[in-house]
């Protein structure tokens, strides 16, 4: 089993060690825009092509936020002994976690295999056969993102905004009483 | 002189409009064909994170201001949600496709599936303006190291 989908998760798996242990924040970014593309050509593989351009184009704007902010920026490194009860705790935690990472992934369906193909109860079954009878949308993702999910799906426009208004308000450079002019008119005619 | 170089800005003017036109065909057939409102609005952002690359952020603001953008951004989730309340207005629960309920369109038409389009065109509208935003907000607070004030004033002027 040395398949397409086993080497691109290697290489996913190898850049993101890359993307760890790097100490050029340059390649970090890099090696991460590489695992992101690993995953896209993955997905197009599994067939879910509804993920294939968002996920492309979230990569690219990725990459070019995080190569903005990145270059020209100093390297913080962490030197120091790290004391041992913490040593000792944060290792502890960590088998804890594969421990029970690994019992609840044995109940999981084998890699690339749909649930619903293991499940005779799963509700993806209702999703496929009913989505067009219920809500008239011939893809199925979206009738599941906008009719039968919509709440999860608005959940997430939420999740959006706040994440919007956080990286506005904390990176802007001075406050709204400091300035006379908002950011926007800065460059041009905003109106 | 502002922006990359007339390379890029060749290549971009002549591939802007393709872009912004993908990204709105993913909208408007998202609910027949892969797509939907997220790839879309973020091909759109990405359009206008192209512009602001290759032309410099001036040529952005041309186009589209600071404030435009973050009432877009307000406006669009306002309006998903308001959608999503029309459903107690007409036919009962929340988020309830009551046009599908009530006027079912013909299947495979681009005028079909009630409120899908409508919520695909509205989080098309939320998502593009939301990315636009964090990627004017990263850009215009660039740390240059051991800059002072002075050069960030300089960066922002030229």
């Amino acid at each position: 089993m040395f398949d397409l989908v086993t080497l691109l998760l290697l290489f996913m798996i190898i850049a993101s060690l890359i993307a760890l242990f790097t100490n050029d924040l340059l390649s970090a970014v890099i090696a991460i825009g590489a695992a992101g593309f690993g995953a896209t050509v993955l997905f197009l593989l599994l067939r879910a092509p509804d993920v294939v351009p968002t996920h492309v184009v979230v990569e690219v704007l990725t990459l070019i936020i995080l190569l903005r902010a990145v270059v020209g920026r100093e390297t913080v490194t962490f030197a120091g002994v790290r004391p041992i009860p913490l040593a000792v705790a944060s290792g502890v935690l960590v088998l804890l976690f594969l421990t029970f990472a690994v019992m609840s992934f044995s109940g999981m369906p084998e890699f690339g295999k749909p649930s619903m193909i293991a499940n005779t109860d799963a509700p993806s079954r209702t999703y496929i056969a009913e989505s067009l009878k219920e809500t008239g949308a011939p893809n199925a993702v979206t009738a599941v993102l906008l009719d039968y999910r919509a709440y999860d799906t608005l959940g997430e426009a939420t999740v959006i905004f706040t994440a919007i208004v956080g990286a506005v308000v904390l990176l802007r450079r001075r406050s709204r009483k400091q300035r006379q002019l908002p950011m926007g008119e800065q460059g041009g005619n905003s109106e | 002189m502002n922006g990359l170089s007339v390379i890029v800005k060749t290549t971009t003017r002549w591939v802007i409009d393709f872009i912004f036109l993908y990204g709105l065909f993913l909208t408007a057939y998202g609910h027949l064909s892969p797509g939907g409102g997220f790839p879309g609005g973020v091909t759109i952002a990405s359009a206008y994170i192209l512009i602001m690359l290759a032309f410099g952020k001036e040529k952005l603001y041309q186009n589209i201001g600071f404030k435009t953008i973050s009432r877009l951004d307000c406006t669009a989730a306002l309006a998903f949600l308001a959608v999503a309340l029309l459903g107690f207005a007409y036919a009962g629960p929340f988020f309830v496709n009551f046009i599908q309920k009530r006027l079912p369109g013909t299947d495979f038409e681009l005028l079909s599936a009630g409120i899908i389009p409508i919520c695909n065109i509205i989080i098309t509208l939320k998502v593009s303006a939301s990315l636009l935003l964090v990627a004017v907000a990263l850009s215009a607070v660039r740390v240059v190291p051991g800059g002072t004030d002075e050069q960030f004033q300089a960066e922002e002027e030229d």
